[in-house]
């Protein structure tokens, strides 16, 4: 129980190298074996450990659980939370709430997408950030709002991106 | 960490708590809710620590740490008690002056009170602000006056004694009769009454039955249950201990957003000092009911806050709605008797069996006791989080609690109930917040969400944004929803293209009634309400941009070009730096011109404009 949670918020090294992380989330699922329906958890925790999760790595962990593919990768396409695809160091969620929409949430996307040079759900090419928009973040005291990673940023208008993506 | 066994202990840990924070004069409630940490008050708490420590007062003041104060949109914020003193919008470059001029100086640092726009006139004493004085807290008690992450400063606030006197001297049908009494209805939206579903579970026979703490709070617009899990993470566990022992269940799922990292980790936290001191996991206070809890994260699906698609998603499968019957109590969780109950729900459980039902009943009104905790968001000056007794006028909360719409523009309508609910209008806008009367007006109380919207909203555009979520969220199982919801979000769409064909309105209509009838859950069945609720109140705007191909409140970008009155533009340039497509030229201290050609209605030029001389007009077309 408590494992989950601390893979979930830490930041520390999963290991470097393929192999590394592999036998880390293999001996997460082993933990997590006898517990009903915990499918989510692991999930949560690989991403964590390996960034993303590609098919190979569901193949992996559906092998390791004994599940059908079929039902791991059901689970992952389902979740907006879960990404095949690989993700930037930073994730740019930009909250697209009711009330940062109202606060021109929209222009700071584009102003983002020009920035950044790429489109929402894409990586830039030197791998630093995923742009993304998010659904409520529950900061609508700050709107409009942009999360990067864990730290939501307030009131941020497209003259104030520079200085919220410097810090990363 | 000792075991806790009897009220003794209770006693014992309640007084040495207080004896310890009663060696200091002052006390200040610094805020770490979600809303002041991303307006980094961590380093404003790091200047009050080094502040005190310079000017020698660590013998005098101590600073608390505590969940959400509630006036979000002036973070950070802090409480000086007992003086109950309110500061706002601390910075690390202010926060030595003040520190300095209240403990030293023994004054009120005035300037960075409360300032109520109005009368611009200082308010220091918190009871004194409008925003605070008519509310009434319940399920928020506590939150922003304890410490979050110490069971014992809420166990010093009576915390756990509740749950002592239920276990040990009321029987679970007892409790169950003080929460049907109290008249307590759901506060996650459905508003069904829980000691009904409480008695359902109780008297549902099975070898294993579950409680579940919904906190999958995904409506956009709404933070209350986030607030609450930061703010008194302890008193959500005793609340869903109490029902675990009121239906008979020994173990309880706290279903939580995978979005809300901080409260995850709170809460996380709470149940690991619970579990220390013996009140998870083990028999309680020597009787032979043991409960245990488990957090469950949810991964980004909003249709998971519906009951049975939240219960799927905890046994780890994809998250789509079973069909009903049989009910959760009947089969719910693994198949076992079930009881799923909101944050708030359960926030209110301990005030009710610690004060009885009559205590909770004098709050709010006939057939909806009690309080309700709204998220007040959109264009309102005092942004942030309120708890209300059920039943008081929407004006009152607007005008009032809220301190009216930012910029003094005149309010058009208030989204109430997320994207399930509806608007209430400007003419409506005495209507008492409950939840039949909500309903009657074509919205309904859901969690909370309460949205204001100015006269710069366009209606059609909201219930689009709307329909959009929705559309994007539907899970796909059921026919009504999934191909229902995009049809209407395509109408939408050419509507606020000005494409709209003239039978659009009676078309979203029809499909409307049909999704509302035939969706399989909570989701498709509630996702046609913005749309209705807007052509009912705002037909003429969905008629504007249909016929006229206008968009009034001039939001929707393809209808839409703006213009500079020339009296009043006085020649700042601005609108000119902030055009995105050079459309606005004009020399310095003359009247500017927009070109319409140019202009793509993105409406910079309009928020920038220091006097006002900017205003939306249709589009003429070619």
């Amino acid at each position: 129980m408590s494992l989950s949670l601390e893979n979930l918020t830490c930041n520390c090294d999963h290991g470097s190298t393929d192999e590394e992380k592999y036998a880390l989330i293999g001996q997460m699922i082993d933990a997590y074996k006898d517990k009903e329906g915990s499918l989510i958890q692991v999930l949560h925790a690989a991403q964590e450990i390996y960034g993303y999760l590609p098919l190979e790595l569901q193949k992996f962990i559906a092998l390791r659980m004994n599940k059908p593919l079929s039902e791991v990768n059901g689970v992952v396409s389902f979740y907006s939370f879960f990404s095949t695809k690989e993700r930037g160091e930073h994730t740019i969620h930009v909250c697209m709430g009711t009330a940062c929409y109202v606060r021109g949430a929209q222009k700071l996307v584009e102003a983002l997408e020009d920035k950044l040079g790429v489109a929402v759900g894409e990586v830039t090419p030197d791998k630093k950030f995923t742009l993304d928009v998010a659904r409520c973040i529950g900061a609508c005291g700050l709107a409009p709002a942009v999360m990067v990673d864990n730290d939501v940023h307030r009131q941020v208008q497209p003259s104030g991106i520079d200085a919220m993506l410097k810090q990363y | 960490m000792a075991k806790i066994n009897d009220k003794y202990d209770l006693s014992r840990i309640k007084y040495n708590y207080r004896s310890e924070m009663g060696r200091y004069e002052h006390h200040i409630y610094f805020c770490a809710g979600a809303g002041c940490i991303s307006c980094g008050c961590a380093d404003v708490a790091r200047g009050v620590k080094e502040s005190l420590d310079e000017l020698g007062l660590n013998d005098k003041v101590k600073m608390i740490e505590t969940g959400c104060i509630g006036l979000c949109s002036l973070g950070p914020v802090m409480l000086v008690m007992p003086e109950r003193i309110f500061y706002v919008g601390l910075s690390p470059k202010n926060i030595g002056k003040v520190i300095k001029t209240h403990f030293v100086d023994g004054q009120i640092a005035k300037n960075y009170c409360y300032q109520d726009l109005k009368t611009k006139e200082y308010i220091p004493c918190i009871d004194d602000i409008p925003f605070y004085k008519d509310q009434v807290r319940i399920a928020l008690q506590g939150c922003g006056t304890t410490e979050f992450d110490k069971i014992e400063a809420y166990i010093a606030t009576g915390g756990y004694a509740t749950l002592h006197k239920a276990i040990t001297e009321m029987t679970p049908q007892e409790v169950i009769d003080e929460v049907k009494n109290s008249v307590l209805r759901g506060r996650g939206g459905g508003g069904f009454p829980t000691g009904v579903k409480w008695q359902a579970g109780h008297d549902a026979v099975a070898d294993q039955k579950y409680i579940v703490c919904n906190a999958d709070e995904g409506d956009p617009g709404a933070f209350m249950d986030r607030s609450i899990i930061e703010g008194t993470p302890h008193k959500l566990i005793e609340g869903i201990i109490l029902g675990g022992y009121a239906i008979g269940a020994t173990k309880g799922y706290v279903y939580i957003r995978a979005e809300y990292p901080i409260a995850v980790n709170r809460l996380s936290k709470a149940i690991d000092q619970a579990r220390a001191m013996g009140l998870l996991d083990e028999p309680l206070f020597g009787t032979d009911f043991q409960f245990s809890l488990e957090i469950r994260i949810g991964a980004g699906a909003f249709v998971c806050g519906e009951e049975t698609s939240l219960m799927e998603s905890i046994e780890g499968h994809r998250g789509e709605p079973r069909q009903k019957p049989p009910l959760p109590f009947q089969a719910g969780l693994f198949g076992k008797p079930t009881i799923i109950n909101n944050v708030e729900t359960f926030a209110n459980i301990p005030y009710i069996i610690k004060h009885g039902a009559e205590g909770y009943t004098r709050y709010g009104r006939v057939g909806a006791h009690g309080t309700k905790v709204f998220a007040l968001a959109g264009d309102i000056v005092n942004a942030g989080i309120i708890e209300v007794p059920i039943g008081m006028p929407m004006r009152n909360i607007i005008e009032n609690i809220g301190g009216g719409l930012i910029g003094g523009k005149e309010f058009k309508a208030a989204q109430v109930g997320g994207p399930s609910g509806g608007c209430i209008t400007a003419a409506d806008i005495d209507v008492p917040m409950d939840y039949s009367e909500l309903i009657a007006k074509g919205a309904m109380m859901g969690s909370g969400g309460l949205i204001a919207m100015s006269t710069d909203t366009c209606m059609v555009d909201t219930a689009r944004f709307f329909m959009d979520f929705v559309q994007d969220e539907s899970c796909g199982k059921c026919v009504a929803c999934r191909i229902g919801t995009k049809r209407m979000l395509e109408i939408l769409q050419r509507i606020t293209k000005g494409e709209g064909k003239k039978d659009d309105i009676d078309r979203l209509l029809e499909l409307g009634a049909v999704v509302k009838d035939t969706a399989m859950c909570g989701l498709g069945q509630t996702a046609p309400n913005p749309i209705l609720s807007t052509i009912r109140y705002f037909r003429d705007e969905y008629e504007a941009h249909i016929f006229d191909h206008r968009c009034p409140a001039g939001r929707c970008q393809a209808l839409t070009v703006f213009e500079i009155d020339p009296q009043t533009c006085i020649g700042c340039t601005r609108c000119k730096k902030h055009c995105p497509t050079l459309a606005i030229t004009g020399e310095l201290k003359h009247a500017h011109v927009v070109d319409p050609a140019l202009c793509i209605g993105c409406g910079a030029c309009y928020s920038s404009c220091p006097v006002d001389a900017i205003h939306p007009t249709k589009r003429e077309e070619n």
